[in-house]
């Protein structure tokens, strides 16, 4: 594999950071906001600009510090972590504008300390997403459990502080708890953390340990809300509505995923998991994890809710993904993470345009509501789509490499799995847009006038929702760059 | 010149409290201003001593041209070296950095104040810098002596407590004092490495053995290691804000480098790790050091309270790396040293500027900090991020080789404590961002004034607030430069049988 060395990694996350001071000096709401767009649109341009490198099958490496031995805080970029920072980078722009029509419109407090704490998030992101090596990883990860402690807890009332505990007892608890000893344990045993295409540790970790460790980092990383360690998520749906949307169904629980990922394939590889049997156990767990989070969905009034446990269902259809350890399937988990993110940021900013508009936030009471705010609701509908999988939304492509995936591996149960968890999904969706649209005029709970939320907040709603479809027929660069990790790792077999 | 460094680093603060001394009747304004230059000359000599030291290795100087065993010898290495380095800048840091607080606090005793100041800095830095055991014992008295002074010059309960401090640092000088006797007793030397070369043929002495525990007993007592850590809660709690800032990071500090310094140089590691067969024991102690502390500052309702505790357990932490007994924990010790000083300078220094605009540090009167004093509860966090052990800050470095080294000596127990301690540091410390942050909470929200939060902005003078930033950006600065600290320095430090 042909690496070069480059500083840009290292701007595309120095960027926000930078940003933070200007964010905070300037006094002029229309300037800051300008700051926090010129930021989003710095850090897309830089990592966009080194996609087309990627796509070579170059890497690039920057080396920040050298901190101990043979471990060095490093950033790497590979085609995985472009897909995921391509991702973020592109949403966080989208939601940039839909945060001012939404804070403004709902006249939030503390907007300048808001700004700030988004920028820095998506500083970690993206250092997570191009991390080298696990202490690096481990660092940016941290880095942004605590930066978005402030957003989850911004009303600053009892809820949004218990909220905020429990987000930091799961997050910071776990990570503390399970992931510093398993990696400080494997520094201890192999000399070094650096990520390799087919892991490290086989070899040198006896296998008894081997599942123990496994288990460490797929909890330990509860950004990825694997049940039993996904409560902190509902809870944080406290959080105005951009954060959970960027947030809590993007850039923080998919840096999970990131990591459960990144740690399965470039630490333990996936011979390891093959001949550990670990890959079963870990496909459980996420088939497990699917299933629950999906019958808890349907049972949640609260809009918000609803979509955050369909959040944690869905991440697990990343991780299964990637356990099934089948090119396709590798794929399939890969392209969910970008399928997933575009359909479910739409359904949040939806959420929030209600909200805005009307002050609702159960589906119960939300009825006829597609009279009123007709654009914000076939967004909503395509949103749907996407996240169930029905063509053409984009979550299609992505679930139709999942199920090859299983029948690659010869997983019919995993199959069974999925398509019982689209029914669910469809089940848990469709009643809200069809009570929204089809109603006698009796049942209505809004009157038949056309009042949407603030064009800031319209607009990139019907963006990210336009994107969900235009992915479905061109799924780039995605798709090729699902494709190089996929190869990537299943060459070497 | 360069060669008289080591006499320089004492010397001159021992002249230098005379004269601030007299300037207090004088004119009181020079006092700080003495202390500041000879202090400033201080850190300039450490330097120049540990830049010799990378040179060549080790720097002997003969005071008054004697010559050991009669003469008293200093001698700086790898090891203390940089002990030095890092108490020479904390003592100059907080002296700036507490100025106008001093002013504030002492108006009329300036003048004693800064004298005690220096001569506690000549007395630690005499601690560090000395290779002679009685020696060592007359400099860990002026220091004790000054310290006892300035935490006395509190307000109401100090004096009780500065009292409670007298009578137990007084018991464990004296156990280290008697230690000492012994040693002389047995070699009939007192300088370290004279000493060290005598008694590996007389290991299997009861005086070698006895005076080997009760130094260390008196070393423990003195470092505040649970259960002998009853003096320090009071002491740190009611001392005034600028001496505490002093006092924290340094004494129990310097303290775990003088048992290292003694067990290593004077003892040997053959007989204290493999002779003594303490090891084990001596880490659980530090394990029960280390929970306890975490609980009880958990229980503690004012924060410079809560961080003693947490010193407490912090405490624990370099006892325990050190006897892990392997290349990894000692390292992780003395890193920890340097890491844990510099981190505690910073809340400790957040501490007193909080005191210098708020009435009390219980934790009501912390409600709101974070908009009234933004810097120094920015520089806060930084700090506390560095006690939990985030990373890039130090305090992740030091607890990564403490840790490594618990899990290479195969010591679980070390290891569980060592996280469950960062877990309860996270739970203290959002407990009072939580407190800074969002109390008085309720209409905010509501209301969506933008431009509130302005109006109230009433952070500690710019004197006291850039060397806290400077402290604070100490901290990143350290934990990023990890690697070179130990391949230049520390891994020299630990000899060479230990893997």
């Amino acid at each position: 594999m042909e690496t070069i060395v480059s500083i840009r990694p290292f701007l595309a996350v120095l960027v926000s950071i930078l940003a933070v001071p200007l964010i905070v000096s300037t006094r002029r709401t229309n300037f800051r906001e300008g700051w926090t767009f010129f930021a989003a649109f710095a850090k897309f341009s830089i990592i966009a600009s080194m996609t087309p490198v990627i796509l070579d099958g170059v890497e690039i490496e920057y080396t920040i510090a050298q901190v101990l031995p043979s471990v060095a805080i490093k950033l790497k970029v590979d085609a995985f972590g472009m897909l995921f920072a391509l991702v973020s980078s592109f949403l966080w722009i989208v939601t940039s504008a839909y945060s001012i029509g939404y804070m403004r419109r709902l006249k939030e407090h503390s907007q300048t300390r808001y700004f700030c704490y988004f920028a820095l998030s998506l500083s970690a992101t993206i250092g997570v997403a191009f991390s080298a090596n696990l202490l690096t990883l481990y660092l940016f990860y941290e880095m942004l459990s605590f930066a978005t402690y402030p957003l989850v807890t911004h009303h600053q009332d009892m809820e949004g502080r218990s909220s905020g505990r429990k987000y930091l007892l799961f997050i910071v608890g776990s990570s503390i708890g399970l992931v510093l000893p398993a990696m400080l344990f494997i520094y201890h045993m192999t000399g070094t953390l650096e990520f390799t295409q087919q892991g490290f540790i086989a070899g040198i970790v006896p296998p008894k340990l081997i599942w123990i460790l496994v288990l460490l980092f797929v909890f330990g990383f509860a950004k990825a809300a694997v049940m039993p360690f996904h409560s902190w998520l509902p809870a944080a749906m406290v959080a105005p509505t951009p954060v959970s949307a960027l947030l809590h169904a993007v850039a923080v629980v998919k840096v999970g995923v990131f990591c459960i990922l990144r740690v399965l394939t470039g630490v333990f590889g996936t011979q390891l998991l093959f001949s550990s049997q670990m890959d079963t156990v870990v496909l459980y767990l996420a088939s497990f994890t699917i299933i629950a989070a999906s019958l808890v969905a349907l049972s949640q009034d609260s809009l918000k809710s609803r979509l955050a446990y369909s959040t944690i269902g869905q991440l697990s259809y990343i991780i299964l993904g990637a356990a099934l350890l089948s090119p396709k399937g590798m794929i399939g988990g890969m392209m969910h993470i970008a399928m997933h993110a575009f359909g479910k940021i739409t359904l949040f900013f939806c959420a929030g345009a209600i909200f805005v508009a009307t002050g609702t936030k159960n589906i119960s009471q939300m009825v006829g509501i597609g009279k009123r705010m007709p654009v914000t609701l076939s967004c909503f509908f395509i949103g749907s789509l996407s996240v169930i999988g029905i063509p053409p939304g984009g979550g299609f492509i992505s679930k139709w490499y999942l199920i090859l995936g299983t029948l690659e591996a010869d997983q019919r149960f995993m199959l069974f799995i999925l398509l019982s968890s689209s029914l669910l999904n469809a089940a848990y969706f469709l009643p809200i847009i069809y009570k929204a649209f089809f109603c006698t005029p009796e049942e209505s709970l809004f009157e038949n006038k056309i009042d949407e939320a603030p064009p800031w907040c319209l607009v990139p709603l019907t963006i990210t929702a336009i994107c969900s479809i235009f992915l479905f027929f061109y799924p780039e660069p995605f798709f090729s760059l699902a494709k190089i990790v996929s190869v990537g790792i299943f060459s070497g077999q | 010149m360069s060669q008289h460094f080591p006499a320089f680093i004492i010397v001159i603060p021992l002249i230098a409290a005379f004269f601030i001394f007299t300037a207090g009747w004088l004119k009181r304004t020079y006092c700080f201003y003495i202390a500041a230059v000879a202090l400033a000359i201080s850190l300039f000599s450490s330097f120049g001593l540990l830049l010799q030291v990378l040179q060549n290795k080790v720097v002997v100087y003969h005071f008054g041209g004697w010559s050991p065993p009669w003469g008293i010898a200093y001698r700086v290495d790898y090891l203390n070296g940089i002990v030095l380095v890092v108490s020479a800048a904390i003592a100059f840091l907080n002296l700036i950095a507490t100025k106008k607080s001093v002013e504030k606090e002492f108006i009329e005793r300036v003048g004693p104040f800064y004298a005690l100041y220096v001569l506690f800095v000549t007395g630690t830095m005499g601690i560090v810098v000395t290779g002679d055991a009685f020696n060592l014992y007359v400099l860990l008295e002026i220091a004790s002596l000054t310290g006892y002074a300035l935490i006395g010059m509190g307000t109401e309960h100090a004096a009780l407590a500065s009292l409670n401090y007298v009578f137990m640092g007084t018991i464990g000088a004296s156990f280290y004092l008697l230690g000492i006797g012994y040693l002389y007793i047995a070699t009939g030397s007192l300088n370290m490495f004279d000493i060290a070369s005598i008694l590996p043929n007389i290991f299997q002495s009861n005086v070698v053995l006895f005076a080997f525990v009760i130094c260390l007993t008196g070393l423990f007592i003195k470092m505040a290691l649970f259960p002998m850590h009853t003096w320090l809660p009071n002491a740190y709690t009611y001392s005034p804000s600028p001496a505490i800032s002093l006092i924290a990071p340094l004494t129990t500090k310097v303290m775990v480098y003088v048992m290292i310094r003694i067990l290593l140089s004077v003892f040997t590691p053959s007989f204290s790790f493999k002779s003594m067969a303490v090891n084990t024991s001596f880490v659980w102690l530090a394990v029960i050091a280390i929970v306890v502390g975490s609980i009880l500052a958990l229980s503690q309702q004012s924060l410079k309270r809560m961080l003693s505790y947490v010193m407490i357990a912090e405490i624990g932490y370099m006892v325990g790396g050190f006897w892990l007994a392997n290349r990894a924990g000692i390292t992780g010790a003395i890193l920890h040293i340097i890491n844990d000083a510099a981190m505690t300078l910073c809340v400790f220094l957040v501490a007193g500027n909080i005191l210098y605009r708020v009435p009390g540090d219980s934790f009501d009167n912390l409600k709101g900090l974070f908009r009234k004093m933004p810097f120094s509860m920015g520089a806060f966090v930084v700090g506390a991020l560095s006690i939990i052990g985030v990373p890039p800050t130090c305090g992740f470095f030091s607890k990564w080789y403490l840790i490594t080294g618990g899990i290479a000596a195969g010591h679980y127990g070390f290891v569980a404590a060592l996280l469950f301690s960062s877990l309860v540091n996270v739970v203290l410390f959002f407990r009072i961002f939580e407190i800074g942050y969002f109390e008085p909470f309720g209409d905010l929200h509501i209301s969506g004034s933008m431009d509130e939060e302005e109006k109230t902005f009433d952070d500690a003078p710019l004197g006291m607030l850039v060397p806290l930033m400077i402290v604070a950006a100490g901290l990143i600065a350290l934990g990023i430069y990890t690697d070179t600290l130990v391949t230049k320095v520390i891994q020299f430090a630990i000899p060479g049988g230990i893997s």
